[in-house]
């Protein structure tokens, strides 16, 4: 693997692949890699998961922290989601100031949480006036493509493992007490991302790095459901290319499906 | 059902706010423009095609779209700290996004185009503003474009699909709460741009709610041209005196 620039040739070939509905790896063009989710992976985080979507693999943390509320919501907790593209994980990735993916990959997943209220941020107040600030923490360990989505999956996961810390008469979080606590996460809403990539007028789900490098274009949404009723939380564009209204109708029509099957195989892992 | 919310500032549930465009308004840039979406007011200055440095980042097949969108320190109620943070660098970048589009570059090897994007007063959809600005800003410079492009949150309060949400707006709890969804597309055909939303929203409305987007979006395409035409009849006259 080296970091460079995908070439014109390598572009054309998935070009003329994904226009004929095919990929190196076999799979449909609307064919989400299977993944794996382990728990655990860090005794002193709050809450940790590991995931693998395909050769993708992501930590991710949650950690809690006694903080001050946001002068606009007094009565609830704080949600910081951060992540660095940490150089380990790819030739890609370099130290220094963060590149723009370092900043939009939390910002995404942030959002789609965030918005579809899977954490009940009014639980977590304190009778002392602060609150609990739950920082969410991304590390991809392997990129091999779709980040994104990885990172949501092992986000939810994470999140509903975290225990909320005892607290010592300073109001300090309590090491020595093992948390028993769980953190107030709906057991209904999973807020999960799914990015669609487009190259020429082919668009596909879940690249791998090559793929993802070849295309143009990308479209994230982040998706809940309620009872029945599928709701899109979040969704970002990016890329210097258009989505259509018509390839934004099919987008529509595939997500509900996409939900279903994600999230059935990710009940197994919560 | 539908018809019967109503907006908080007595709008029609797809009435815009008062647009006002103007373009040259940067005497010192290539091309720039002013547009406001009622009291929320952007300009754009566009500086370029320029010399890119440093020289690695030059790119010999085409001239390079550089963005930079952010709020004036007291352009908000909270005096915003001086300097882009996050918020501003993902504006930044969803606007490079949102007109690279419509735009050929390919004539400008090597060189940089830079947008520079202020917000004077902010009361929601700045980024919006920005980019109608920025696009109108680009036009003026004489940057070869396809269309222009047009920009407009549009989403939903409670079950009410609305466009153009002010501030308050995107604040509202009742019902099924607000979704708030910036769009930008291309002028004169169903290709979007943009489309970043924060919300609950069923899948099948936001089928609808783009099509809203691109109703309203004639009535700012109609801003844009004119305050560009009314620029060019006015350096006409100029010459003439």
């Amino acid at each position: 693997m080296s970091s460079m620039d995908i070439t014109n040739l390598t572009k054309e070939t998935f070009a003329r692949l994904f226009a004929a509905g095919k990929r190196f790896d076999g799979r449909g063009l609307n064919d989400i890699r299977d993944f794996e989710i382990t728990t655990g992976v860090s005794d002193k985080a709050e809450g940790s998961a590991r995931i693998k979507l395909g050769k993708t693999e992501v930590i991710v943390g949650v950690k809690l922290a006694p903080g001050e509320p946001y002068p606009d919501s007094r009565d609830k907790g704080n949600l910081t989601v951060s992540g660095d593209l940490l150089p380990l994980a790819s030739p890609r990735f370099e130290p220094g100031p963060p590149e723009f993916g370092a900043i939009e990959l939390p910002r995404l997943v942030d959002r789609a949480i965030r918005e579809s209220k899977m954490i009940d941020l009014g639980k977590l107040t304190m009778t002392n006036g602060k609150v609990w600030t739950v920082f969410v923490d991304i590390y991809p360990l392997n990129d091999d493509g779709n980040l994104i989505d990885a990172a949501s999956l092992g986000a939810i996961v994470a999140l509903s493992e975290a225990k909320v810390p005892e607290l010592n008469e300073l109001g300090n979080v309590d090491h020595d007490v093992k948390p028993k606590k769980k953190l107030p996460i709906s057991d209904e809403i999973a807020p999960i991302s799914f990015s669609f990539f487009k190259l020429g007028d082919s668009i596909v789900m879940d690249p791998t790095r090559e793929e993802e490098e070849a295309c143009d274009a990308r479209v994230t949404f982040g998706l809940s459901k309620k009872g029945k009723q599928y709701l899109i939380n979040s969704c970002q564009k990016a890329g210097k290319e258009i989505f259509t209204q018509e390839e934004i109708d099919k987008i529509m029509d595939i997500l509900p499906k996409k939900f279903d099957e994600v999230n059935e195989k990710l009940k197994k892992f919560l | 059902m539908t018809k019967e919310f109503k907006r908080p500032d007595g709008r029609k549930l797809s009435e815009l706010r008062p647009i006002v465009a103007k373009a040259g308004v940067v005497p010192n840039a290539d091309g720039s423009a002013m547009f406001a979406f009622g009291k929320t007011i952007a300009i754009a200055a566009v500086y370029g095609p320029r010399l890119l440095h440093p020289q690695h980042m030059q790119d010999p097949s085409t001239a390079i779209l550089r963005c930079n969108y952010d709020l004036l320190s007291f352009s908000v109620s909270d005096r915003k700290k001086p300097g882009p943070n996050r918020r501003a660098q993902e504006i930044s970048k969803v606007t490079e996004w949102a007109l690279l589009p419509v735009l050929d570059l390919k004539e400008f090897p090597n060189t940089v185009i830079d947008v520079q994007i202020y917000i004077i007063q902010a009361d929601a959809g700045t980024r919006t503003a920005g980019i109608n600005a920025a696009s109108m800003a680009l036009a003026h410079a004489g940057i070869p474009m396809r269309d222009l492009v047009c920009s407009v949150a549009v989403g939903k309060l409670d079950k009410a699909l609305v466009a153009d949400l002010s501030k308050e707006e995107e604040d509202f709890e009742e019902g099924e709460g607000a979704t708030d969804f910036a769009v930008a597309k291309v002028a004169n055909s169903d290709e979007f741009t943009l489309l970043q939303l924060d919300g609950k929203i069923e899948p099948e409305t936001v089928k609808e709610v783009t099509r809203l987007a691109t109703d309203v979006c004639k009535e700012i395409y109609e801003a844009q041209k004119k305050a560009l035409k009314d620029l060019v009849d006015n350096e006409r006259e100029e010459k003439k005196k």
